[in-house]
């Protein structure tokens, strides 16, 4: 389908039949892909679907096979960063962003700094950083370190630098993936702005909430090739996803309650049991049961306490209040050491800085958590390695060349997968994952989700922490509600839904004890 | 925004505190004399030391700065007393090779992206080698210009004196001040330390910046080895050896962080007095080992990692999540 309305005036910028490989793996095959003047536009796809090959295309990282872009009906081939900037083409990216031991001001305009007798004018830089972060609602201290303030006024400070090189095609490669909600909306806030000034904004994302709040347009490739591109409003959600996995998404059809529940009180003992468990100024005390072969979900808004709690349970915080038992068995969590001999495990949220090592091979960090359980005295053999290196591999699809191809060089969820490889090899008995689907794709999500369920149906107790309410909603027997760092409800068996979780969230704020 | 400058802070004050330490012990310590020799006498420590700070804050490391001073000092005497050549322009090839040396370096640390630590560690074995090629004896430069440019100083009552040494060091650190706050260049060398990543992404020429700035850290120690020359009046392959190390050393305690990215020149500056100072004492006392001076500084520089270490912990703790224990 193609835009309804045709305007005279060429699009802003318009790419058409862009074709780039590498090493004879077509990363890119015949795209085309249109920014008009004065809109937003998602430019969404799995991991692998070409989108940052599309961007580093544009933006002169790669040189193009084949196809043609044009801005305003120009011909351009950038050659390098610089050179697509002064074309006009502005970009944000996720992670490597500015520079945090520069201040705000050389970070605005390094690469042309005002200069004064072959000097650089500090004093009109200043002046002039200022001014320029006025439209952005930024009153801050320019000559400061911009490591000092928070991700989302960094990315601002990072949109302010590319709009003021005259940017006419701004893209932003996944802004909001370190932002908290009131961040996303100031950040939301200023594409607005940006987009009923002219500007032409690419938004990439995982997030299909912010794609509809946000985008006028969206454009969704899949392994290298276009599948379409259309208007937000005509576009239900349902038809999105599957243009993006090209299939039905079979975790689509959520269900409301886990089969086999039906809300009646387990007899089972539990695994775990906690009393009165918490830590000043991390959690206030809570009480929190896990049965073997149970999933207990942890919701809440970020910052609600939902991490902390998961931390606690391992512990990589110390409680200083209240009792944790395991088997009925009295037990002191001074460490995740105690933890993983008692037979716990943690994927971490922030994968990169607490879970891979990233230098180290697949089969090197799946075996670590298991080698560092038999102490490192007692080398688990090369040959065993291997095998549960490959068995996990094969197990959870981890799509890598090898077992001994380097964890960084792998995508976000395979990264995922690999993690949680690392914890199932060491069989745990309660195993923690916090945010387990966070900035990997859709395809991938699914599979953690899948073998979520095939896990507890093994007899494992997880407890999940997850700002995606309807993926609680679909494996959790129970859900514990968090906010303000408290638990306030616990939701079971057909009590589990994503409406009773919000309103959970939202109840007024009067102290709710957890349940018993 | 105290704490940005707080180690600078820092150093100054041990610099002050030690000068009005060593007054109060030895009157004789408090004149123009003593403080015009401790200029002169650390010259080339801190010529060498400016462009080892910017190498640092560029996230890099240049080791081979000493043998090149070494080099250098070998380089003049036999271009100077065998081959009979003009201190002016064996000074002029003594430099462009030295600069040339480090620039050297600095492509290939950036073609093949190698580690910094490696390739100037086999710059360092290269020009000491070298060195040892042209001559194996201490070669005594007899030119009278020599001689005449030893006199060159501007003199203050009392017996003060701003030797030629102490007077190009003090020209080198203002105009690295400059180029480190007010230059592209310098915003570049910061931009670098901080992320190399970023800063290409945000446009900084990052092979040009690299090879610039070991090309100048190799220049500066070109210019320390023709001041060391000045200074002993002879060639030797084995001068200035450890002198890395040393320069290292005042980089840290001046403020800098070895991963790159923050510091100051003046700081590094600061950091060359103070282990002048100590030296100077240790003289003075007479009775002392001059052993005491590796001691002492070697128990500064670690207290300063330890401040730093520290700054960042309260630096970083800033950022507003609750403490974990």
């Amino acid at each position: 389908m193609t835009d309804p309305t045709p305007t005279a005036s060429p699009p802003l910028l318009a790419v058409r039949g862009l074709s780039k490989a590498f090493l004879g793996v077509q990363a890119l095959d015949g795209v085309d892909f249109t920014v008009r003047h004065g809109e937003i536009h998602a430019l969404l796809g799995e991991n692998g679907a070409g989108k940052s090959t599309l961007i580093k295309t544009l933006t002169g990282v790669y040189q193009r096979d084949a196809g043609t872009v044009t801005l305003e009906g120009r011909a351009i081939a950038p050659r390098g960063v610089e050179e697509a900037q002064r074309l006009h083409i502005g970009t944000v990216y996720q992670e490597v962003n500015l520079l945090p031991n520069l201040s705000v001001a050389e970070n605005l305009f390094l690469g042309r700094q005002p200069m004064r007798f072959g000097l650089v004018d500090r004093g009109a830089m200043r002046r002039r950083a200022r001014a320029v972060l006025i439209p952005y609602g930024l009153s801050l201290d320019v000559t400061a370190p911009l490591g000092r303030f928070s991700v989302a006024t960094q990315q601002i400070v990072a949109i302010a630098r590319a709009v003021d090189m005259s940017a006419k095609v701004l893209i932003l490669d996944e802004p909001t993936a370190s932002l908290d909600a009131q961040e996303v909306a100031v950040l939301f806030k200023v594409m607005r702005t940006l987009r009923s000034r002219g500007i032409g904004i690419v938004f990439v994302t995982h997030f299909l909430d912010q794609v509809y709040a946000l985008c006028d347009r969206i454009t969704v490739l899949r392994n290298g090739l276009l599948v379409g591109e259309r208007r937000t409003a005509e576009l239900p959600r349902l038809d999105l996803v599957a243009m993006m996995l090209g299939r039905e998404l079979e975790a689509a059809a959520h269900r409301i309650a886990p089969p086999g529940n039906d809300g009646e009180e387990d007899a089972r003992p539990p695994l775990v049991r906690f009393r009165g468990y918490g830590k000043a100024r991390s959690v206030e005390p809570f009480d929190l049961d896990i049965r073997p072969g149970e999933v207990v979900g942890l919701a809440g808004l970020l910052g609600s306490g939902r991490t902390e709690t998961a931390r606690l349970v391992f512990g990589m915080d110390r409680a200083d209040r209240g009792e944790a038992a395991v088997d009925g068995q009295a037990v002191r969590l001074r460490g995740p050491r105690d933890a993983i001999r008692l037979g716990f495990g943690f994927c971490p949220e922030d994968r990169k800085k607490e879970g891979i090592v990233g230098a180290l091979s697949v089969r090197e960090n799946i075996i670590l958590a298991l080698q560092a359980r038999q102490g490192w005295l007692r080398p688990i053999p090369r040959r065993r390695q291997e095998e549960i290196a490959d068995r996990f591999i094969r197990l959870l699809d981890i799509r890598t060349p090898h077992a001994e191809q380097p964890i960084q060089l792998l995508s976000g969820g395979n990264q995922q997968k690999a993690l949680l490889a690392r914890w199932l090899a060491t069989e745990p008995r309660l195993l923690i994952l916090d945010e387990p689907t966070r900035g990997i794709d859709v395809g991938a999500h699914a599979e953690i989700i899948r073998l979520i369920e095939r896990l507890c149906a093994d007899g494992m107790a997880l407890l999940v922490v997850s700002s995606e309410l309807e993926e609680i909603v679909a494996y959790s027997r129970r859900v514990v509600v968090l906010r303000d760092r408290r638990h306030v409800a616990e939701l079971r068996g057909g009590e589990v839904a994503v409406d009773r979780i919000v309103a959970a969230i939202a109840s007024e704020p009067v102290p709710v004890e957890p349940r018993p | 925004m105290i704490h940005r400058f707080l180690p600078l802070l820092v150093t100054s004050a041990v610099l002050v505190v030690g000068f009005l330490l060593c007054a109060a012990q030895f009157p004789a310590f408090a004149s123009l004399r003593v403080v015009g020799n401790l200029l002169t006498d650390n010259a080339f420590l801190g010529i060498t030391a400016v462009g080892m700070t910017f190498v640092i804050l560029s996230g890099g490391i240049d080791l081979s700065v000493g043998a090149v001073i070494g080099f250098t000092t070998v380089l003049l005497a036999v271009l100077i007393e065998q081959g009979g050549w003009h201190p002016v322009s064996a000074f002029a090839v003594a430099l462009a090779v030295a600069g040339g040396f480090g620039a050297a370096m600095g492509a290939v640390i950036h073609v093949f992206q190698m580690p910094p630590f490696i390739v100037t560690l086999a710059g360092m074995f290269v020009a000491r080698g070298l060195g040892f090629v042209l001559s194996t004896d201490s070669i005594p430069i007899n030119h009278p210009l020599y001689a005449e440019l030893g006199d060159l100083a501007l003199r203050f009552d009392g017996g003060g004196k701003l030797t030629l040494p102490a007077l190009l060091m003090l020209g080198v650190v203002a105009a690295a001040v400059v180029c480190a706050h007010w230059t592209r260049f310098g915003a570049n060398l910061y931009a670098l330390g901080g992320n190399r990543q970023s800063a290409e992404l945000m446009g900084v020429p990052v092979g040009r910046t690299t090879v610039a700035v070991y090309a100048l850290s190799g220049l500066l120690a070109g210019l320390a080895g023709i001041v060391f020359s000045l200074y002993t009046g002879a060639g030797y392959s084995l001068a200035a050896t450890g002198v890395e190390l040393d320069t290292i050393t005042a980089v840290v305690i001046g403020g800098t962080q070895l991963t790159g990215g923050y510091g100051y020149v003046i700081g590094t500056f600061i950091g060359v007095l103070i282990q002048g100072l100590i030296q100077t004492y240790i003289t003075f006392d007479g009775s002392l080992s001059s052993w005491w001076t590796k001691i002492a500084i070697g128990v500064l520089l670690f207290v300063f990692i330890l401040l730093q270490k520290g700054l960042l912990a309260v630096w970083t703790g800033r950022g507003g999540a609750p403490a974990e224990a």
